[in-house]
């Protein structure tokens, strides 16, 4: 199988790809942010604190998260049928993504947010702002560089799943790998779309770090040999991406 | 300005599993700020006085008594009126709890975007902020890239943002360098003048006290153990705030002497009165300790001497003494 035969098909599922990462990505913030945002509110000594409501939801997501995608896939089958008409290709794929990173990112939020310096929730209380100015003007903007590292966290992951969704007829990449590469024994077709999902993860980290770094004025420079926050999943993820056809270690940890 | 009337607050610490043991932070604090004076809150770490500084905004509910500040009962109020309250209420802190986001002039304007002020009369009014405090050029720098002194220049600013008639001091000078907490410390001397601000500040430096305070209470184990103006504690007999403010050392007395404590202020420094001492009852006089020092641009003293001879045989000198308007404690 030559370049010819293969560039055609390639464009085609990274375009996918990218629809169903780039719209699940999107339903994620929507559901994840405010979710995460409600966790850290509500947590002991937060400005919400409510034992009751953080336990609901703080379960909620830890269920989410410990279910393995791939189960997860299969469980909410009526629901993406439901929302999309359809399990198959890559707008189905994108329900079950969307709803596997929704709990992970959440958790990522809450950690970013009640990681702000309890001062400067005090400092916008004491010049006579409520909980919601508080939010708007300390909380977000200050965790927005740790927000928008754990937001490339969730890409990355979301990369890895597409590709295993695409394992059960999700479209994308993770189709384009199981069909060529392990039906047909189209070894080299599989390495090179190993090779192009090592690329996107790659970019996504660079995007997503010089961003973070941008938008971070904590320290004096920005200058890059400074660089301190080197996020350690540059190298797990591409592991995962590389080996579609085996679940990768999502759910697990993942230090900032 | 402020008052604070049988203040207690007290915190449940869990102890074993079952059992909760009470911590009283405060104690019943009757604390009296009057309009425009500088009053400072001393007193060692764990003593109550950030509980107490942060009960006069309701950063922290006290568990009972009162805190009105200028005329408002500020426990009675509800949230929504606690919040407009505290715009009038500027606040600084030990570690300048500055936005790092934002660059200083943003963080200055912070107050105002809460009030709803449009952006020019923002950007106005934080640039006349900053000249007050004097960082004018560095208002389109970020917090990281200034010195301590500086961070906490933009804190003050930003407390003053929403005009206020009250500005709290939490520590505002404990994590500076001594050179800056009294360019600092000036500073809020200054604004005291200018506009007429009443500032509370709690710290744990006795300098601080001294440099700008008019007023001072003492603070132990969550209570008030005492408090009134510099003049009126030194001449208190006893004052431990004195005592502190003006330390003598540890004079060793002198076997078979009647040791004293005689402190002076006002027109009472001008006088030569050991020397008239000596000459009037042939006595000699051993200066065993002293300090000068200026306050509120009134020269006051402390000075510690021996007389020969045990208390009674000294009944007459030490009348003498006191009037000529001193204030003498017999110490030994």
């Amino acid at each position: 199988m030559g370049w010819n035969d293969m560039q055609p098909l390639l464009v085609q599922a990274t375009q996918e790809t990218v629809w169903m990462v780039g719209l699940a990505t999107l339903a994620t913030v929507l559901v994840g942010l405010p979710l995460g945002l409600l966790l850290a509110l509500t947590r002991r000594g937060g400005l919400l604190q409510n034992a009751g409501v953080n336990k609901l939801f703080g379960t909620v997501v830890n269920v989410g998260r410990s279910l393995p995608f791939v189960i997860l896939i299969v469980a909410i089958i009526p629901f993406t049928r439901w929302v999309t008409g359809t399990t198959l290709g890559w707008q189905a794929a994108t329900v079950p993504l969307a709803v596997g990173a929704i709990p992970f990112f959440a958790r990522l939020v809450e950690t970013a947010v009640a990681d702000v310096d309890g001062g400067l929730v005090e400092a916008v209380q004491a010049m006579g702002g409520g909980t919601w100015a508080v939010v708007r003007k300390a909380l977000l903007p200050e965790a927005l560089p740790a927000l928008v590292s754990a937001l490339t966290t969730t890409v990355i992951a979301l990369v890895g799943y597409s590709a295993m969704a695409g394992t059960v007829g999700g479209g994308g990449l993770g189709t384009l790998a199981i069909n060529y590469g392990y039906m047909r024994f189209e070894t080299t077709f599989m390495w090179v779309i190993a090779a192009e999902l090592v690329v996107l993860v790659t970019l996504v980290q660079l995007v997503g770090e010089g961003l973070a770094r941008g938008l971070d004025h904590k320290r004096p420079t920005t200058h890059r040999t400074f660089r301190r926050r080197v996020t350690p999943q540059i190298s797990a993820a591409p592991k995962a991406a590389e080996t579609p056809a085996r679940e990768p270690e999502l759910t697990g940890s993942v230090q900032r | 300005m402020i008052t604070t009337s049988d203040l207690r607050k007290v915190y449940r610490a869990q102890g074993r599993p079952g059992s909760t043991t009470e911590i009283a932070a405060l104690d019943g604090v009757d604390l009296h700020v009057r309009q425009g004076e500088v009053y400072g809150v001393v007193g060692t770490s764990g003593a109550g006085k950030s509980t107490l500084i942060r009960c006069v905004n309701l950063l922290e509910r006290p568990t009972s008594g009162s805190v009105s500040v200028d005329g408002r009962e500020l426990t009675a109020l509800s949230p929504a009126e606690l919040r407009a309250t505290r715009r009038s209420i500027g606040m600084v802190f030990q570690h300048f709890n500055l936005l790092a986001r934002r660059t200083v002039a943003e963080n200055v304007e912070l107050p105002l975007e809460l009030t709803g002020l449009s952006r020019r009369e923002r950007v106005a009014k934080a640039r006349e902020l900053l000249e007050l405090v004097g960082l004018a050029d560095k208002a389109k720098a970020y917090p990281a890239q200034l010195s301590g002194g500086q961070k906490q220049r933009v804190g003050i600013a930003r407390a003053l943002a929403g005009d206020p008639k009250v500005l709290l001091s939490d520590e505002a000078t404990s994590a500076l360098d001594p050179e800056t907490t009294r360019s600092i410390l000036q500073l809020l001397r200054d604004l005291n003048h200018q506009l007429g601000l009443t500032v509370l500040l709690i710290t744990h430096e006795m300098d601080v006290i001294k440099s700008v305070c008019d007023s001072a209470a003492l603070m132990r184990a969550g209570r008030v153990v005492e408090s009134g103006t510099l003049h009126e504690l030194l001449e208190r007999p006893g004052s431990e705030l004195a005592r502190e403010l003006f330390p003598l050392g540890e004079g060793e007395p002198l076997q078979g002497s009647t040791l004293l404590d005689i402190t002076f202020q006002g027109e009472a420094t001008a006088q030569p009165f050991i020397s008239q001492l000596a000459r009037t009852y042939n006595v000699d006089v051993s200066i065993i300790g002293a300090a000068v020092e200026t306050l509120g641009g009134r020269q006051v003293g402390r000075m510690r001497v021996s007389l020969p001879g045990s208390f009674d045989e000294n009944v007459v000198p030490i009348g003498y003494l006191r009037e000529q308007g001193l204030q003498v404690e017999v110490a030994a």
